[in-house]
């Protein structure tokens, strides 16, 4: 076993030198190398912890949500439909819920304005998330201005704001009473924006789902499973940041590997021609293209991998960050949770270490399997 | 005493291997630490019946993913195309690639 690790670690010693040699080509390799996987890694952590977050936090969402459409657009839904729907079998329990947009013309930003039917809200208080608060420099206690439907100026006080680390699902909240709802936007009393329903037993869900389009054929269903089922897909490869850098990976990728399996440079042939001559076997030749492949892969992987984490996990994807805001003017500002498994890292490995050592071996079996006279004379 | 350039590499090697494995550690205690405030957060979810992540706020169909419909695309007029950089990067609702499933 000693001799077999002295025999390794022999072969590693002469091909590092051997990359030493050519050491500007390799340090630019390695280079590129480290950002292609610190980019197909970072796009896997953050895509994957916050389909995960998702999955987890969406639990408490409705079981179901309908909504009336006209002519293809979401409208009001007459409050009366709730009665029609709790006579269907199976339905526990039907609310009302008030929402809408706000836009605001001092900063450009959008918010989501919701009425809580639990909160103890009374009429002129509002409770914003921490995302209108930043970008409003609004705090607890003052008061922020609204314009209603009809052009009127009203004042609402800010009783407090919602937790900063909440901002995942509500840095556009304001949180409103029914009344400066209704007053704010001019939505009739009997109305509401859509309808949710909680039911008995979740595996009936598509038969009620049925029973409502039915009942009401102007309206449409979202089930809770739905709604999970977006957020799992939510970062689809075929969108299209994901598509650039997929693409980038995979052009980088097929770069490296042409580069590699169209041949050995001139220098390298004839390296591997001299160790033959000088009584190196082909298996020789072979393990020390594994190692060369392994140890530009292997450095540039686990580097690569380290910073994907950091930049993901400890600076909040900032390399990511002018992509997610677009043209938002309120920008959530969140830290994902780091779920991430061996099974990513694995999957990571086989995507980027497997093929470029591959294509370091084949070439260098051609080339160590002719004689090495001829391919000194090449 | 020079190092050999093998021990250096394999070094190297380790000290990534226990970095990463310290990472893990941290995501580990990271998950631990957060499930108080991912219980508030689904709370939240919960008491004000929401149903979407305030991921993107620049268009209403992308700050409401699940709530988008087949004229999300026709947003501002029939033939407007879509603008908004989010709406190219997230995927579009269940409900609606189940209906255009085939012809995706």
């Amino acid at each position: 076993m000693a001799k077999w690790i002295e025999r390794q670690r022999n072969i590693i010693d002469f091909t590092l030198s051997s990359l030493l040699r050519r050491k500007r080509k390799n340090i630019a390799l390695i280079f590129v190398y480290i950002v292609v996987v610190f980019f197909l890694a970072s796009v896997l952590f953050f895509t994957y912890s916050i389909k995960k977050e998702a999955s987890m936090i969406l639990q408490g969402s409705p079981d179901m949500i309908v909504q009336r459409m006209v002519a293809g657009r979401h409208e009001l839904i007459p409050i009366s439909h709730i009665d029609k729907i709790k006579g269907i079998r199976g339905v526990s329990s039907v609310k009302e819920r008030l929402w809408g947009y706000y836009y605001d013309p001092i900063v450009g930003a959008n918010y989501t304005l919701i009425v809580s039917d639990d909160s103890q809200l009374s009429v002129g208080k509002i409770i914003i998330g921490e995302g209108v608060s930043r970008t409003r420099l609004l705090f607890e206690g003052d008061a922020m201005e609204f314009k209603t439907y009809d052009g009127a100026i009203v004042d609402l006080e800010i009783e407090s704001t919602l937790s900063q680390k909440s901002e995942l699902v509500s840095s556009d909240l304001i949180v409103i009473s029914g009344g400066d709802f209704r007053r704010l936007f001019g939505t009739p009393e009997g109305y509401a924006t859509d309808l949710t329903l909680k039911v008995r037993n979740s595996r009936e869900l598509p038969t009620i789902a049925v029973k409502i389009a039915e009942l009401l054929p102007d309206s449409r269903q979202i089930l809770r499973d739905e709604i999970l089922r977006t957020y799992d897909a939510v970062f689809n490869w075929r969108g299209g940041i994901m598509m650039v850098i997929l693409m980038g990976a995979l052009l980088a990728f097929i770069i490296f590997a042409w580069d590699k399996a169209s041949g050995l440079s001139l220098e390298e042939r004839r390296e591997i021609g001299i160790l033959k001559a000088i009584g190196w076997e082909t298996s020789d030749v072979l393990l020390m293209k594994f190692w060369e492949g392994m140890a530009v892969s292997l450095s540039s992987f686990l580097a690569g991998v380290i910073f994907a984490y950091i930049h993901v996990f400890f600076a909040s994807s900032m390399l990511f960050e002018p992509v997610l805001k677009g043209w938002a003017v309120l920008y959530p500002h969140f830290k994902t949770v780091p779920f991430i498994d061996a099974s990513q890292i694995i999957a990571l490995f086989f995507l980027t270490v497997v093929p470029y050592t591959v294509a370091t071996i084949i070439p260098s079996w051609r080339a160590a399997t002719v004689d090495p006279d001829s391919v000194m004379r090449s | 005493m020079l190092m050999r350039k093998s021990s250096l590499f394999l070094i190297y090697i380790i000290l990534n291997i226990l970095f990463l494995i310290l990472l893990f550690t941290h995501a580990s205690f990271e998950k631990k630490k957060d499930m108080q405030f991912l219980r508030e957060k689904m709370e939240m979810v919960s008491k004000l019946q929401l149903a979407d992540l305030c991921l993107f706020t620049e268009a209403s169909y992308t700050r409401h993913l699940s709530q988008a419909d087949l004229h999300t695309p026709f947003q501002d007029s029939p033939t407007s195309l879509e603008h908004f950089p989010s709406g190219s990067l997230v995927g579009p609702p269940r409900s609606l690639r189940k209906l255009n499933g085939k012809m995706d």
